[in-house]
C-alpha cells in the first residue's frame, strides 16, 4: 500500500510538471467569458448553458487527461529505461499498475473538483446578480446541489476511461492505445444502440453477436445523467449507486487485466 | 528577446496583411451562414457523442441568430428558412428545452415579414413537446394561442385550452378561456386576455412580445375610431382622403399617431385607416370577426 501510495503521489506531480492544471484556468476563463457573452445570445437562457457547458467541459477537459496522461502511465517508464530501476525496487507489477492508476486518478479528482467549485461560483455569481421575477422561471436553482449527482458520475466515467487508457498502455505503443481508447470511448456511447440491434438486422446470429457486444462494451452513455440535472428532473440515489457500482467493477476487471498483463510482459 | 520581437512584428505584419486584404477582397458569402451541413436529428445526435444538451444549446443560439437576423435584416428579402429545421435540432437534442418549444412556436408563427408565418410548423413543434412531456400545460396553452392568433381557428383553440386545463398544475384562468371561446368566438376582447396572461410570464422576451401585441390591438382599436371619424365626414367630389382634410374640417385636432408613435396612414382613395409600413406595429394581425 506504501509502494501505491507513493507511485500515485508522484504520477501527480508529475501531471502537475506537465502543466495539466493550466485546463483549469482554461476552464475558468471559458466558463467566465460565456457567462458574460451567453446573455446576450440565448434569450435568457445562460444558466442553462453554463450549466451545460460546465458539464460538458468538465466531462472534455477530463476525457482528455485520462487519454493523453493515461497512455503514457507505462509507455513513458518503458521508453525513458525507468522501468527497470522501479521494478528492481520492492515494488510488484499490480502495485506499480495501481499506484499509476491511483495517480491519475487523484490528478482527475483535483481537476473534477476545481471545476466544480468554479462552476458553482459563476452560478452563484449569476443567482445572485438576476432578479427574482427571473429566478422563478428557472427549471432548477442556479447552483442545484444536483448537479454534483452529473459530477460523480462524470467523474466515474472518467475513472473507466483512465483505466482503459493504462490496459491499453501496458501491451501497446501510445498511438494505438490513444486510438483504442477513443475508439472504445465512442463505441461506448453508442451502446445502448447495440442493445436494440434485433430489431435492425434479421440474422439472429448479428443480433446475438450485438447482444454480447452490448454487455462487454463499456456502457458509457449510462453516465450521462447531464440533461436530466440541469432540467431538474429527479436522480435517484439508487440509479447513481447501481451505475457507480457498474463503473467500479468494469474498472477493476480493467486493472486486474492490465496487472496480468504487465506482469507478464518481459522488459529485457 | 530579438526573437520575441521579430515574432511580434510578424505578427503585426500579418494582421496589417489581412486587414489591406479583406479591404481589397471584401469576402460576402452571406449563403455560407445559411447552410445547415447536417439536418437529420437522429445523426447530429450520434455525432453529439453524448454531448446532446451542449449540442442543443449551440443549435438554439443559431436559431436565435438566424430568426434575428433575417428579422433585423432590411437589405434582402428575410427568408427564414432554416429556423424550424434548428429548432427541430434542437428540441430533438434536447427533448426537455422548454423554451426552445414556446419561443420557437412564438417565433414561427409571427406572420411574415416579422416571421416565416407558419403557425404549422409551431403546432408540430409544440406537439413535439407535448410527446417529450405530456403534462405541461403551457404546450398546450401555447397551441391552443396559436390557433386563436395564427390560425384563426377559436374553435380548435377553445379544444386546446381545455386539455391544458386538464393537466395537473394548469392554471384556473384556462377553463374560463375555453368556454369564452367556444361561445363568443375570437374577439378583441378575448385576445387582450391571453396577451394580458403573456405580459406576466417570467421570460422578458415574451413579456416584450405580449407589450408589442397589446399595442396592436389598442391601434386595431384607434384604427375603428378613426375609420368611424372618416366615414362620417362628407368628402367634396375629386378631393383626396388626407388628415389635413380631417383636421380642417375639425374632425381630428391633429394627425394621429398610433401607440408606437408612428401617425397613422389614410388611403387617399379608399379612406381606410392603417399604421404605416414604417412603423413598428407593422404589420398588425388580422383577426376575425366575432362569431355570433
Amino acid at each position: 500500500m506504501h509502494a501505491v501510495r507513493h507511485i500515485a503521489l508522484n504520477v501527480f506531480r508529475e501531471s502537475i510538471r506537465d502543466r495539466v492544471p493550466y485546463n483549469l484556468v482554461l476552464f475558468a476563463v471559458l466558463l467566465i467569458g460565456s457567462s458574460f457573452l451567453l446573455a446576450q445570445l440565448t434569450a435568457g437562457q445562460d444558466v442553462k448553458i453554463i450549466k451545460d457547458l460546465s458539464l460538458a467541459a468538465t466531462s472534455i477537459f477530463g476525457l482528455f487527461i485520462a487519454i493523453f496522461i493515461g497512455i503514457g502511465l507505462v509507455s513513458k517508464e518503458v521508453e525513458r529505461r525507468s522501468i527497470y530501476s522501479l521494478l528492481a525496487k520492492p515494488i510488484s507489477r499490480p502495485q506499480f499498475i495501481a499506484g499509476k492508476y491511483a495517480g491519475l486518478v487523484l490528478t482527475l479528482a483535483v481537476n473534477v473538483a476545481v471545476m466544480t467549485v468554479a462552476m458553482y461560483v459563476v452560478l452563484g455569481y449569476l443567482t445572485w446578480i438576476e432578479s427574482p421575477d427571473f429566478k422563478a422561471s428557472w427549471e432548477a436553482p442556479g447552483p442545484d446541489p444536483a448537479l454534483l449527482k452529473a459530477m460523480f458520475l462524470i467523474f466515474i466515467e472518467l475513472m473507466l476511461v483512465t483505466a482503459l487508457a493504462l490496459f491499453f498502455s501496458t501491451f501497446s505503443s501510445p498511438l494505438l492505445s490513444a486510438a483504442l481508447t477513443f475508439g472504445l470511448y465512442v463505441a461506448g456511447n453508442f451502446n445502448t444502440e447495440l442493445k436494440n440491434f434485433q430489431h435492425v438486422v434479421d440474422s439472429p446470429v448479428a443480433a446475438w453477436g450485438a447482444r454480447v457486444l452490448y454487455h462487454v462494451l463499456p456502457d458509457l452513455s449510462a453516465f450521462d445523467v447531464k440533461t436530466q440535472v440541469v432540467h431538474g428532473f429527479p436522480v435517484s440515489a439508487r440509479y447513481l449507486w447501481s451505475t457507480a457500482a457498474y463503473g467500479a467493477a468494469y474498472i477493476a476487471a480493467l486493472l486486474l487485466a492490465a496487472m496480468f498483463i504487465f506482469s507478464r510482459r518481459d522488459f529485457k | 528577446m530579438i526573437k520575441v520581437l521579430a515574432a511580434c512584428g510578424c505578427l503585426a505584419a500579418a494582421v496589417t496583411l489581412q486587414v489591406w486584404r479583406d479591404g481589397a477582397f471584401p469576402r460576402r458569402h452571406p449563403d455560407i451562414a445559411r447552410l445547415l451541413y447536417v439536418r437529420s436529428p437522429a445523426a447530429v445526435g450520434r455525432l453529439a457523442l453524448g454531448f446532446d444538451a451542449l449540442a442543443a444549446d449551440l443549435y438554439w443560439i443559431r436559431a436565435i441568430q438566424h430568426y434575428g437576423g433575417d428579422r433585423l435584416n432590411r437589405d434582402q428579402p428575410r427568408r427564414y428558412e432554416l429556423l424550424y429545421p434548428l429548432l427541430d435540432l434542437t428540441t430533438s437534442l434536447d427533448p426537455y428545452f422548454n423554451i426552445a418549444y414556446r419561443f420557437g412556436a412564438i417565433f414561427l408563427s409571427e406572420a411574415y415579414p416579422g416571421g416565416p408565418g407558419r403557425p404549422d410548423h409551431a403546432v408540430a413543434l409544440l406537439r413535439k413537446g407535448i410527446a417529450a412531456q405530456p403534462r405541461k400545460w403551457q404546450y398546450y396553452h401555447d397551441i391552443a394561442f396559436v390557433n386563436y392568433w395564427s390560425l384563426r381557428d377559436p374553435v380548435t383553440a377553445a379544444g386546446w385550452f381545455r386539455r391544458g386545463a386538464e393537466q395537473p398544475d394548469a392554471p384556473n384562468w384556462l377553463m374560463p378561456v375555453a368556454a369564452a371561446m367556444l361561445t363568443q368566438g375570437s374577439d378583441r376582447v378575448s385576445a387582450r386576455f391571453l396577451w394580458h396572461q403573456m405580459r406576466d410570464a417570467d421570460q422578458a422576451w415574451l413579456r416584450g412580445r405580449a407589450q408589442h401585441a397589446l399595442r396592436q390591438l389598442d391601434a386595431l382599436d384607434e384604427i375603428d375610431r378613426l375609420d368611424a371619424i372618416v366615414a362620417a365626414q362628407t368628402r367634396p367630389a375629386g378631393e383626396p382622403f388626407s388628415w389635413s382634410w380631417l383636421v380642417r374640417l375639425r374632425g381630428l385636432r391633429t394627425v394621429p399617431v398610433d401607440p408606437a408613435g408612428t401617425p397613422y396612414e389614410l388611403d387617399p382613395v379608399t379612406g381606410r385607416v392603417t399604421v404605416a409600413k414604417t412603423s413598428p406595429l407593422f404589420p398588425l394581425p388580422q383577426l376575425m370577426d366575432p362569431i355570433r
